[in-house]
Protein backbone atom coordinates (compact mmCIF):
# COMPACT_ATOMS: atom_id res chain seq x y z
CA UNK A 1 0.00 0.00 0.00
CA UNK A 2 1.54 3.23 -1.00
CA UNK A 3 1.86 6.25 1.66
CA UNK A 4 -0.76 7.87 -0.47
CA UNK A 5 -3.27 5.37 -0.09
CA UNK A 6 -2.39 5.11 3.73
CA UNK A 7 -3.53 8.45 4.31
CA UNK A 8 -5.96 8.54 2.33
CA UNK A 9 -8.03 5.78 3.83
CA UNK A 10 -7.22 7.61 7.46
CA UNK A 11 -8.55 10.82 6.51
CA UNK A 12 -9.88 12.24 3.47
CA UNK A 13 -9.93 15.83 2.64
CA UNK A 14 -13.04 17.24 0.75
CA UNK A 15 -13.40 20.00 -1.71
CA UNK A 16 -17.31 21.08 -2.26
CA UNK A 17 -17.59 22.17 -5.40
CA UNK A 18 -21.20 23.82 -6.63
CA UNK A 19 -21.47 24.29 -10.06
CA UNK A 20 -25.21 24.70 -10.70
CA UNK A 21 -27.60 23.12 -7.99
CA UNK A 22 -30.29 24.42 -6.25
CA UNK A 23 -28.13 24.65 -2.60
CA UNK A 24 -29.78 21.67 -0.88
CA UNK A 25 -26.74 18.95 -1.77
CA UNK A 26 -24.65 22.29 -0.38
CA UNK A 27 -26.13 22.93 2.93
CA UNK A 28 -26.86 18.68 3.02
CA UNK A 29 -22.94 18.31 2.64
CA UNK A 30 -22.30 21.21 5.74
CA UNK A 31 -25.10 19.29 7.76
CA UNK A 32 -22.48 16.42 7.52
CA UNK A 33 -19.82 18.35 9.37
CA UNK A 34 -21.76 20.15 12.24
CA UNK A 35 -22.54 17.77 15.68
CA UNK A 36 -25.40 15.91 14.33
CA UNK A 37 -23.68 13.95 11.73
CA UNK A 38 -20.03 15.19 12.85
CA UNK A 39 -17.82 13.88 10.13
CA UNK A 40 -14.14 15.24 11.19
CA UNK A 41 -14.66 12.39 14.19
CA UNK A 42 -13.98 9.95 11.00
CA UNK A 43 -11.02 11.97 9.45
CA UNK A 44 -12.90 13.39 6.46
CA UNK A 45 -12.31 17.42 6.54
CA UNK A 46 -13.89 20.01 4.48
CA UNK A 47 -11.14 22.11 3.04
CA UNK A 48 -11.50 25.27 1.55
CA UNK A 49 -8.45 24.92 -1.52
CA UNK A 50 -8.37 22.03 -4.05
CA UNK A 51 -4.84 22.02 -3.69
CA UNK A 52 -5.47 20.48 -0.67
CA UNK A 53 -8.54 17.84 -1.90
CA UNK A 54 -8.40 14.42 -2.07
CA UNK A 55 -12.08 14.06 -3.42
CA UNK A 56 -14.01 16.74 -5.32
CA UNK A 57 -17.99 16.61 -3.32
CA UNK A 58 -19.80 17.72 -7.14
CA UNK A 59 -23.04 18.73 -6.83
CA UNK A 60 -24.97 20.28 -9.52
CA UNK A 61 -25.87 20.16 -13.08
CA UNK A 62 -22.57 21.94 -14.75
CA UNK A 63 -23.82 25.22 -16.08
CA UNK A 64 -22.54 26.76 -19.25
CA UNK A 65 -20.62 29.29 -16.86
CA UNK A 66 -19.86 26.52 -14.90
CA UNK A 67 -18.17 24.44 -17.07
CA UNK A 68 -14.62 26.04 -18.04
CA UNK A 69 -14.24 26.71 -14.42
CA UNK A 70 -14.79 22.91 -13.15
CA UNK A 71 -12.65 21.74 -15.70
CA UNK A 72 -9.80 24.18 -14.70
CA UNK A 73 -10.60 23.45 -10.86
CA UNK A 74 -10.43 19.65 -11.82
CA UNK A 75 -7.02 19.85 -13.06
CA UNK A 76 -5.59 21.82 -10.12
CA UNK A 77 -6.43 19.28 -8.16
CA UNK A 78 -3.53 16.77 -6.69
CA UNK A 79 -3.36 12.65 -7.60
CA UNK A 80 -5.42 10.58 -6.79
CA UNK A 81 -8.55 12.64 -8.14
CA UNK A 82 -11.67 11.29 -7.03
CA UNK A 83 -14.67 12.35 -7.75
CA UNK A 84 -18.19 12.10 -6.17
CA UNK A 85 -21.62 13.12 -7.62
CA UNK A 86 -24.24 14.03 -4.92
CA UNK A 87 -27.29 14.48 -6.02
CA UNK A 88 -30.14 13.67 -8.79
CA UNK A 89 -28.66 16.77 -10.80
CA UNK A 90 -25.03 16.21 -10.57
CA UNK A 91 -25.39 12.24 -11.26
CA UNK A 92 -27.77 12.74 -14.40
CA UNK A 93 -29.17 16.20 -14.70
CA UNK A 94 -32.49 15.89 -12.71
CA UNK A 95 -35.05 17.86 -13.11
CA UNK A 96 -32.77 20.39 -14.79
CA UNK A 97 -31.39 17.84 -17.52
CA UNK A 98 -34.20 19.53 -20.35
CA UNK A 99 -32.91 23.31 -20.13
CA UNK A 100 -30.87 25.38 -22.32
CA UNK A 101 -28.30 25.76 -19.91
CA UNK A 102 -27.25 22.40 -18.98
CA UNK A 103 -23.35 20.92 -20.21
CA UNK A 104 -23.42 18.39 -18.03
CA UNK A 105 -24.07 16.12 -15.99
CA UNK A 106 -20.70 15.61 -14.57
CA UNK A 107 -19.57 12.10 -15.67
CA UNK A 108 -19.57 14.00 -19.24
CA UNK A 109 -17.52 16.77 -18.15
CA UNK A 110 -14.52 15.20 -15.55
CA UNK A 111 -14.11 11.87 -14.53
CA UNK A 112 -16.87 10.70 -12.12
CA UNK A 113 -15.52 7.90 -9.12
CA UNK A 114 -19.19 7.45 -7.17
CA UNK A 115 -22.46 8.41 -7.42
CA UNK A 116 -24.94 8.85 -4.36
CA UNK A 117 -28.30 10.21 -6.32
CA UNK A 118 -31.34 11.60 -3.95
CA UNK A 119 -33.04 15.12 -4.11
CA UNK A 120 -31.36 15.72 -1.68
CA UNK A 121 -29.44 12.59 -0.70
CA UNK A 122 -29.70 12.43 3.05
CA UNK A 123 -26.13 13.01 5.07
CA UNK A 124 -25.64 9.38 6.08
CA UNK A 125 -26.01 8.12 2.10
CA UNK A 126 -23.08 10.91 1.66
CA UNK A 127 -21.16 9.25 4.47
CA UNK A 128 -21.55 5.87 3.34
CA UNK A 129 -20.73 6.92 0.01
CA UNK A 130 -17.77 8.63 0.42
CA UNK A 131 -16.92 5.62 2.48
CA UNK A 132 -17.73 3.12 0.10
CA UNK A 133 -15.54 5.09 -2.62
CA UNK A 134 -12.41 4.60 -0.58
CA UNK A 135 -13.11 1.45 0.47
CA UNK A 136 -13.56 0.05 -3.47
CA UNK A 137 -10.38 1.26 -4.04
CA UNK A 138 -9.25 -1.88 -2.29
CA UNK A 139 -5.60 -0.23 -1.28
CA UNK A 140 -5.07 0.57 -5.48
CA UNK A 141 -5.00 4.43 -6.49
CA UNK A 142 -7.68 4.61 -9.29
CA UNK A 143 -5.91 4.23 -13.17
CA UNK A 144 -5.62 7.53 -14.47
CA UNK A 145 -8.54 8.48 -16.79
CA UNK A 146 -7.85 11.03 -19.73
CA UNK A 147 -10.74 12.47 -21.22
CA UNK B 1 -5.05 59.99 -8.33
CA UNK B 2 -6.97 58.08 -6.25
CA UNK B 3 -8.35 55.32 -9.22
CA UNK B 4 -4.23 54.54 -9.14
CA UNK B 5 -4.33 53.21 -6.21
CA UNK B 6 -7.34 50.77 -6.22
CA UNK B 7 -6.88 47.32 -5.57
CA UNK B 8 -9.46 44.56 -7.07
CA UNK B 9 -10.01 41.93 -4.74
CA UNK B 10 -11.65 38.86 -6.15
CA UNK B 11 -13.39 37.00 -4.24
CA UNK B 12 -14.76 33.47 -6.10
CA UNK B 13 -16.40 31.69 -8.09
CA UNK B 14 -15.57 28.27 -5.95
CA UNK B 15 -14.52 29.97 -2.92
CA UNK B 16 -14.90 28.45 0.75
CA UNK B 17 -16.83 30.50 2.18
CA UNK B 18 -19.58 30.62 -0.23
CA UNK B 19 -22.13 27.34 -0.98
CA UNK B 20 -22.76 28.50 -3.80
CA UNK B 21 -20.87 29.70 -7.11
CA UNK B 22 -20.53 33.95 -7.49
CA UNK B 23 -18.11 35.84 -7.68
CA UNK B 24 -17.56 39.33 -6.12
CA UNK B 25 -15.50 42.13 -7.01
CA UNK B 26 -13.76 44.23 -3.86
CA UNK B 27 -12.56 47.12 -5.42
CA UNK B 28 -10.19 48.49 -2.38
CA UNK B 29 -7.96 51.59 -1.58
CA UNK B 30 -5.90 50.28 1.40
CA UNK B 31 -8.24 48.48 3.86
CA UNK B 32 -11.13 50.27 2.73
CA UNK B 33 -13.89 49.02 0.17
CA UNK B 34 -14.68 51.83 -2.16
CA UNK B 35 -16.76 49.98 -4.73
CA UNK B 36 -17.79 46.22 -5.20
CA UNK B 37 -19.27 44.73 -7.93
CA UNK B 38 -21.51 41.23 -8.11
CA UNK B 39 -21.16 38.66 -10.82
CA UNK B 40 -23.86 36.10 -11.05
CA UNK B 41 -25.15 33.30 -13.45
CA UNK B 42 -23.23 30.24 -12.41
CA UNK B 43 -26.38 28.83 -11.19
CA UNK B 44 -28.62 29.73 -14.03
CA UNK B 45 -30.75 26.44 -14.49
CA UNK B 46 -33.41 27.79 -16.98
CA UNK B 47 -36.16 26.85 -15.05
CA UNK B 48 -38.50 29.34 -16.67
CA UNK B 49 -38.01 27.71 -19.71
CA UNK B 50 -38.35 24.57 -18.45
CA UNK B 51 -41.21 25.19 -16.53
CA UNK B 52 -43.70 26.02 -19.98
CA UNK B 53 -42.93 22.46 -21.03
CA UNK B 54 -44.06 20.52 -17.81
CA UNK B 55 -47.38 20.99 -16.79
CA UNK B 56 -49.27 22.79 -13.92
CA UNK B 57 -48.58 19.95 -11.53
CA UNK B 58 -44.72 19.32 -12.46
CA UNK B 59 -44.11 23.19 -12.74
CA UNK B 60 -44.64 23.07 -8.24
CA UNK B 61 -41.79 20.55 -8.75
CA UNK B 62 -40.25 22.70 -10.47
CA UNK B 63 -40.21 25.90 -8.68
CA UNK B 64 -39.34 23.39 -5.89
CA UNK B 65 -35.87 23.04 -6.70
CA UNK B 66 -35.22 26.75 -7.41
CA UNK B 67 -33.74 26.79 -4.16
CA UNK B 68 -32.67 23.70 -1.40
CA UNK B 69 -33.12 26.77 1.31
CA UNK B 70 -36.55 27.92 1.01
CA UNK B 71 -37.88 24.82 -0.86
CA UNK B 72 -41.52 25.44 0.23
CA UNK B 73 -41.34 29.27 -0.39
CA UNK B 74 -41.76 28.95 -4.24
CA UNK B 75 -44.19 26.36 -4.55
CA UNK B 76 -46.61 28.53 -2.00
CA UNK B 77 -46.08 31.46 -4.27
CA UNK B 78 -46.81 29.55 -7.40
CA UNK B 79 -49.41 27.55 -5.89
CA UNK B 80 -51.47 30.76 -5.16
CA UNK B 81 -50.45 32.16 -8.52
CA UNK B 82 -52.22 29.19 -10.43
CA UNK B 83 -55.46 29.11 -7.22
CA UNK B 84 -55.47 33.24 -7.94
CA UNK B 85 -56.15 32.09 -11.96
CA UNK B 86 -58.16 29.52 -11.88
CA UNK B 87 -60.24 31.04 -8.93
CA UNK B 88 -59.82 28.43 -6.39
CA UNK B 89 -60.25 29.02 -2.80
CA UNK B 90 -58.31 26.42 -0.44
CA UNK B 91 -59.83 24.53 2.38
CA UNK B 92 -59.24 26.05 5.79
CA UNK B 93 -57.65 22.76 6.91
CA UNK B 94 -55.10 23.38 4.04
CA UNK B 95 -54.64 26.57 4.74
CA UNK B 96 -53.20 25.82 8.42
CA UNK B 97 -50.61 23.08 7.14
CA UNK B 98 -49.48 25.37 4.47
CA UNK B 99 -48.71 27.94 7.37
CA UNK B 100 -47.13 25.30 9.26
CA UNK B 101 -44.80 24.38 6.91
CA UNK B 102 -44.00 27.61 5.69
CA UNK B 103 -42.68 28.71 9.34
CA UNK B 104 -41.17 25.64 9.92
CA UNK B 105 -38.82 26.60 6.93
CA UNK B 106 -38.64 30.29 8.15
CA UNK B 107 -37.39 28.73 12.05
CA UNK B 108 -34.81 26.27 10.25
CA UNK B 109 -33.89 29.38 7.45
CA UNK B 110 -32.64 31.94 10.09
CA UNK B 111 -31.45 29.19 12.18
CA UNK B 112 -29.17 28.28 9.68
CA UNK B 113 -28.56 31.85 8.74
CA UNK B 114 -27.43 32.58 12.12
CA UNK B 115 -24.67 29.64 11.67
CA UNK B 116 -23.56 30.73 8.86
CA UNK B 117 -23.18 34.05 10.31
CA UNK B 118 -21.43 33.05 13.32
CA UNK B 119 -18.80 31.33 10.58
CA UNK B 120 -18.16 34.05 8.57
CA UNK B 121 -17.60 36.20 11.89
CA UNK B 122 -15.44 32.92 13.31
CA UNK B 123 -17.53 32.19 15.91
CA UNK B 124 -17.67 28.77 15.19
CA UNK B 125 -19.74 27.46 18.52
CA UNK B 126 -22.54 29.78 17.00
CA UNK B 127 -22.24 27.70 13.77
CA UNK B 128 -22.64 24.11 15.52
CA UNK B 129 -24.98 25.22 18.04
CA UNK B 130 -27.69 26.67 15.29
CA UNK B 131 -27.21 24.25 13.05
CA UNK B 132 -27.60 21.27 15.89
CA UNK B 133 -30.90 22.92 16.80
CA UNK B 134 -31.74 23.23 13.56
CA UNK B 135 -31.61 19.71 12.90
CA UNK B 136 -35.04 18.82 15.61
CA UNK B 137 -36.57 20.29 12.53
CA UNK B 138 -35.73 18.92 10.03
CA UNK B 139 -36.13 15.84 11.65
CA UNK B 140 -40.00 17.22 11.91
CA UNK B 141 -39.90 17.90 8.33
CA UNK B 142 -39.07 14.26 7.81
CA UNK B 143 -41.78 13.11 9.75
CA UNK B 144 -44.55 15.18 8.64
CA UNK B 145 -43.57 15.27 4.83
CA UNK B 146 -41.31 12.07 4.55
CA UNK B 147 -37.89 14.35 3.31
CA UNK B 148 -35.65 16.69 5.03
CA UNK B 149 -35.76 18.84 2.53
CA UNK B 150 -37.84 19.70 -0.69
CA UNK B 151 -40.91 18.48 1.26
CA UNK B 152 -43.61 18.66 -1.77
CA UNK B 153 -45.82 19.15 0.35
CA UNK B 154 -47.45 21.87 -1.86
CA UNK B 155 -50.23 21.34 -4.58
CA UNK B 156 -52.71 23.68 -6.74
CA UNK B 157 -55.77 23.53 -4.67
CA UNK B 158 -54.12 22.65 -1.31
CA UNK B 159 -51.65 20.05 0.20
CA UNK B 160 -50.33 16.69 -0.71
CA UNK B 161 -49.98 14.99 3.03
CA UNK B 162 -52.17 15.92 6.06
CA UNK B 163 -50.98 16.16 9.42
CA UNK B 164 -52.22 13.57 11.53
CA UNK B 165 -54.27 13.75 14.47
CA UNK B 166 -51.62 11.68 16.80
CA UNK B 167 -48.56 13.28 15.49
CA UNK B 168 -49.52 16.59 16.78
CA UNK B 169 -48.50 15.65 20.62
CA UNK B 170 -45.05 15.07 19.19
CA UNK B 171 -44.57 17.86 16.97
CA UNK B 172 -45.78 20.61 19.82
CA UNK B 173 -42.91 18.93 22.33
CA UNK B 174 -40.06 19.17 19.46
CA UNK B 175 -41.36 22.94 18.56
CA UNK B 176 -40.83 23.63 22.83
CA UNK B 177 -37.88 22.13 22.93
CA UNK B 178 -36.69 24.01 19.88
CA UNK B 179 -38.16 27.13 21.09
CA UNK B 180 -36.00 26.74 24.83
CA UNK B 181 -33.06 26.23 22.38
CA UNK B 182 -33.43 29.20 20.00
CA UNK B 183 -33.99 31.43 23.09
CA UNK B 184 -30.10 30.07 24.26
CA UNK B 185 -28.66 31.26 21.24
CA UNK B 186 -30.05 34.55 20.90
CA UNK B 187 -29.20 35.25 24.22
CA UNK B 188 -25.71 33.99 23.63
CA UNK B 189 -25.51 36.04 20.47
CA UNK B 190 -27.23 39.19 21.06
CA UNK B 191 -25.52 39.53 24.75
CA UNK B 192 -21.98 38.80 23.30
CA UNK B 193 -20.14 42.13 23.75
CA UNK B 194 -17.51 40.45 21.25
CA UNK B 195 -20.54 39.95 18.06
CA UNK B 196 -21.94 43.39 19.03
CA UNK B 197 -18.91 45.23 18.81
CA UNK B 198 -18.31 43.36 15.32
CA UNK B 199 -21.86 43.97 13.96
CA UNK B 200 -23.25 47.15 15.30
CA UNK B 201 -23.03 50.28 13.11
CA UNK B 202 -21.82 48.05 10.54
CA UNK B 203 -23.36 48.01 7.37
CA UNK B 204 -26.13 50.17 7.41
CA UNK B 205 -28.88 50.18 5.25
CA UNK B 206 -30.43 53.28 5.98
CA UNK B 207 -34.64 53.43 5.76
CA UNK B 208 -34.18 55.89 2.44
CA UNK B 209 -32.08 53.58 0.70
CA UNK B 210 -34.09 50.07 1.70
CA UNK B 211 -36.85 51.82 0.19
CA UNK B 212 -35.25 53.34 -2.90
CA UNK B 213 -33.76 49.67 -3.28
CA UNK B 214 -36.89 47.75 -2.86
CA UNK B 215 -35.28 45.92 0.04
CA UNK B 216 -37.54 42.95 0.66
CA UNK B 217 -38.17 40.85 3.92
CA UNK B 218 -35.67 40.84 7.01
CA UNK B 219 -33.40 43.09 5.36
CA UNK B 220 -36.01 46.12 4.73
CA UNK B 221 -37.94 45.14 8.00
CA UNK B 222 -33.83 45.73 10.26
CA UNK B 223 -33.94 49.03 8.41
CA UNK B 224 -37.45 50.13 9.99
CA UNK B 225 -39.73 49.36 6.79
CA UNK B 226 -42.66 47.16 7.89
CA UNK B 227 -43.26 45.14 4.91
CA UNK B 228 -44.87 41.66 5.28
CA UNK B 229 -46.38 40.28 2.52
CA UNK B 230 -47.93 37.88 5.22
CA UNK B 231 -49.71 41.14 6.79
CA UNK B 232 -50.37 43.19 4.03
CA UNK B 233 -51.59 40.74 1.10
CA UNK B 234 -52.57 37.96 3.50
CA UNK B 235 -52.62 34.38 2.06
CA UNK B 236 -53.21 30.90 3.54
CA UNK B 237 -53.65 31.05 7.69
CA UNK B 238 -51.51 34.35 8.42
CA UNK B 239 -54.57 36.35 8.81
CA UNK B 240 -56.39 33.95 10.99
CA UNK B 241 -53.37 33.55 14.18
CA UNK B 242 -51.93 36.64 16.21
CA UNK B 243 -48.88 37.37 15.33
CA UNK B 244 -46.50 40.27 14.96
CA UNK B 245 -43.81 42.18 12.44
CA UNK B 246 -40.70 42.46 13.67
CA UNK B 247 -38.93 45.51 13.04
CA UNK B 248 -35.61 47.22 13.90
CA UNK B 249 -34.34 50.96 12.98
CA UNK B 250 -30.72 50.69 12.96
CA UNK B 251 -30.26 49.08 9.46
CA UNK B 252 -27.29 47.60 10.20
CA UNK B 253 -26.06 43.84 10.56
CA UNK B 254 -26.78 43.45 13.99
CA UNK B 255 -30.61 44.59 13.94
CA UNK B 256 -30.41 41.84 10.56
CA UNK B 257 -29.82 39.52 12.98
CA UNK B 258 -32.68 40.35 16.07
CA UNK B 259 -35.16 40.38 13.29
CA UNK B 260 -34.15 36.77 12.27
CA UNK B 261 -33.45 35.79 15.94
CA UNK B 262 -37.03 37.62 16.84
CA UNK B 263 -38.79 35.98 14.26
CA UNK B 264 -37.79 32.43 15.16
CA UNK B 265 -40.31 33.57 18.18
CA UNK B 266 -42.66 34.42 16.26
CA UNK B 267 -42.88 31.36 13.67
CA UNK B 268 -43.02 29.41 16.55
CA UNK B 269 -46.28 31.73 18.01
CA UNK B 270 -47.63 31.29 14.62
CA UNK B 271 -47.00 27.37 14.33
CA UNK B 272 -48.48 26.58 17.73
CA UNK B 273 -51.45 27.91 17.05
CA UNK B 274 -52.24 26.36 13.93
CA UNK B 275 -51.30 22.92 15.36
CA UNK B 276 -54.02 23.83 18.16
CA UNK B 277 -56.79 25.05 15.06
CA UNK B 278 -56.11 21.74 13.44
CA UNK B 279 -57.41 19.76 16.08
CA UNK B 280 -60.77 21.93 15.56
CA UNK B 281 -60.76 22.20 12.03
CA UNK B 282 -61.74 18.85 9.78
CA UNK B 283 -62.01 18.47 6.49
CA UNK B 284 -60.59 18.14 3.16
CA UNK B 285 -56.62 19.08 2.24
CA UNK B 286 -57.32 20.11 -1.23
CA UNK B 287 -59.93 20.90 -3.57
CA UNK B 288 -59.43 19.57 -7.20
CA UNK B 289 -58.72 22.04 -10.00
CA UNK B 290 -61.00 20.76 -13.10
CA UNK B 291 -59.44 22.70 -16.26
CA UNK B 292 -57.20 25.98 -15.61
CA UNK B 293 -59.03 28.57 -17.48
CA UNK B 294 -57.44 31.24 -20.13
CA UNK B 295 -55.51 33.89 -18.35
CA UNK B 296 -53.05 34.89 -16.11
CA UNK B 297 -53.12 34.76 -12.21
CA UNK B 298 -50.07 36.06 -10.05
CA UNK B 299 -48.95 34.76 -6.46
CA UNK B 300 -46.54 35.76 -3.50
CA UNK B 301 -45.53 34.28 -0.32
CA UNK B 302 -43.08 35.80 2.30
CA UNK B 303 -40.03 33.80 2.41
CA UNK B 304 -37.60 33.63 4.89
CA UNK B 305 -35.49 36.43 2.79
CA UNK B 306 -38.01 38.52 1.86
CA UNK B 307 -41.49 38.22 -1.01
CA UNK B 308 -40.93 35.76 -3.33
CA UNK B 309 -43.33 36.52 -6.29
CA UNK B 310 -44.63 34.45 -8.54
CA UNK B 311 -46.84 34.87 -11.97
CA UNK B 312 -48.16 32.29 -14.15
CA UNK B 313 -50.12 32.67 -17.69
CA UNK B 314 -52.05 30.18 -18.93
CA UNK B 315 -53.81 29.78 -22.40
CA UNK B 316 -56.20 27.14 -21.18
CA UNK B 317 -54.35 23.73 -22.08
CA UNK B 318 -52.20 21.53 -20.24
CA UNK B 319 -49.02 23.63 -19.77
CA UNK B 320 -48.33 27.40 -18.62
CA UNK B 321 -47.16 29.86 -21.34
CA UNK B 322 -45.05 31.47 -19.39
CA UNK B 323 -43.30 30.98 -15.57
CA UNK B 324 -42.33 33.98 -14.40
CA UNK B 325 -40.26 34.00 -10.79
CA UNK B 326 -39.19 36.93 -8.85
CA UNK B 327 -36.80 35.52 -5.57
CA UNK B 328 -35.95 38.15 -2.70
CA UNK B 329 -32.42 37.83 -3.37
CA UNK B 330 -32.58 39.65 -6.82
CA UNK B 331 -33.97 43.17 -5.00
CA UNK B 332 -31.88 42.77 -2.10
CA UNK B 333 -28.47 41.97 -3.61
CA UNK B 334 -28.12 45.86 -4.91
CA UNK B 335 -28.20 46.83 -1.31
CA UNK B 336 -24.46 45.97 -1.27
CA UNK B 337 -23.80 48.89 -3.38
CA UNK B 338 -24.82 50.77 -0.40
CA UNK B 339 -23.93 48.74 2.37
CA UNK B 340 -20.59 47.69 1.99
CA UNK B 341 -18.80 50.99 0.07
CA UNK B 342 -17.21 52.65 2.86
CA UNK B 343 -16.40 49.85 5.44
CA UNK B 344 -13.23 47.60 5.72
CA UNK B 345 -12.40 44.40 3.99
CA UNK B 346 -13.02 42.47 6.44
CA UNK B 347 -16.32 43.80 7.35
CA UNK B 348 -17.11 42.70 3.87
CA UNK B 349 -17.97 39.29 4.00
CA UNK B 350 -20.63 39.66 6.86
CA UNK B 351 -22.07 42.19 5.12
CA UNK B 352 -22.58 40.71 1.84
CA UNK B 353 -23.92 37.57 3.68
CA UNK B 354 -26.42 39.95 5.92
CA UNK B 355 -28.78 39.73 3.44
CA UNK B 356 -29.01 35.94 3.49
CA UNK B 357 -28.43 35.99 0.09
CA UNK B 358 -29.63 33.14 -2.05
CA UNK B 359 -27.99 33.10 -5.87
CA UNK B 360 -29.68 30.07 -7.01
CA UNK B 361 -32.89 31.86 -6.90
CA UNK B 362 -31.77 35.05 -8.42
CA UNK B 363 -29.65 33.84 -11.57
CA UNK B 364 -30.97 35.35 -14.86
CA UNK B 365 -29.76 35.16 -18.15
CA UNK B 366 -28.87 38.52 -21.02
CA UNK B 367 -30.11 38.73 -23.95
CA UNK B 368 -29.98 41.68 -26.34
CA UNK B 369 -32.69 42.06 -28.20
CA UNK B 370 -33.94 44.47 -31.22
CA UNK B 371 -36.34 46.95 -29.47
CA UNK B 372 -38.87 47.50 -32.50
CA UNK B 373 -38.71 43.99 -34.35
CA UNK B 374 -38.26 41.84 -31.10
CA UNK B 375 -35.52 39.85 -32.64
CA UNK B 376 -32.71 38.38 -30.27
CA UNK B 377 -29.15 40.15 -31.62
CA UNK B 378 -26.80 38.75 -28.68
CA UNK B 379 -27.01 35.80 -27.08
CA UNK B 380 -24.60 33.84 -24.32
CA UNK B 381 -22.45 32.42 -27.63
CA UNK B 382 -22.89 35.15 -29.47
CA UNK B 383 -21.22 37.63 -27.32
CA UNK B 384 -18.11 35.00 -26.68
CA UNK B 385 -18.32 35.18 -30.60
CA UNK B 386 -17.12 38.73 -30.55
CA UNK B 387 -14.62 38.83 -27.82
CA UNK B 388 -12.92 36.28 -30.12
CA UNK B 389 -13.19 38.35 -32.90
CA UNK B 390 -12.16 41.33 -31.30
CA UNK B 391 -8.70 39.11 -29.93
CA UNK B 392 -8.38 38.30 -33.56
CA UNK B 393 -8.66 42.03 -34.68
CA UNK B 394 -6.24 42.81 -32.12
CA UNK B 395 -3.74 40.38 -33.06
CA UNK B 396 -3.92 41.34 -37.09
CA UNK B 397 -3.37 44.98 -35.82
CA UNK B 398 -0.20 44.24 -33.50
CA UNK B 399 0.88 41.89 -36.21
CA UNK B 400 1.19 39.12 -34.11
Amino acid sequence: MSLTMFSLKKSIWVYHLSAGSCNNCDIEILDCLTPRFDLERFGIMLVGSIRHADVILATGIVTRKCLLRVKRVYEQMPAPKLVVAIGACACTGGIFRTGYNMAGPFDRVIPVNAYIPGCPPKPEAMIDGVVKLIQSLNGKLPAKKVR
Amino acid sequence: MASDKRTIIPIGPFHPLQEEPEFFELYVEGEKVVDIDVHIGYNHRAIEQIGQRMNWDQVIFLVERICGICSTSHPIANCNAQEDLAGVEIPERAKYIRSIVGELERLHSHLLWVGLAGHFLGYNTLWMWAWKYREPILEIFEHVTGNRNHYAMMRPGGVKRDIKEEDIPHLTKVLDEAERKIAMVTKAALDDPVLAARLKGVGILTQEDAIKYCAVGPTARASGVAIDVRKDDPYAAYDLVEWNIITQEAGDVFAKAVVRLLECFESVKIIRQCLDKLKKVKGDIAVKIKKMPHGEGKGHHEAPRGETFHYVRSDGSNNPVRVKVRAPTYVNLPTCKATVPGESVADAAIILAAIDPCYCCTERMMRVMDKRGGKVELDGNELVRLSQEKTRGLRKQLGL
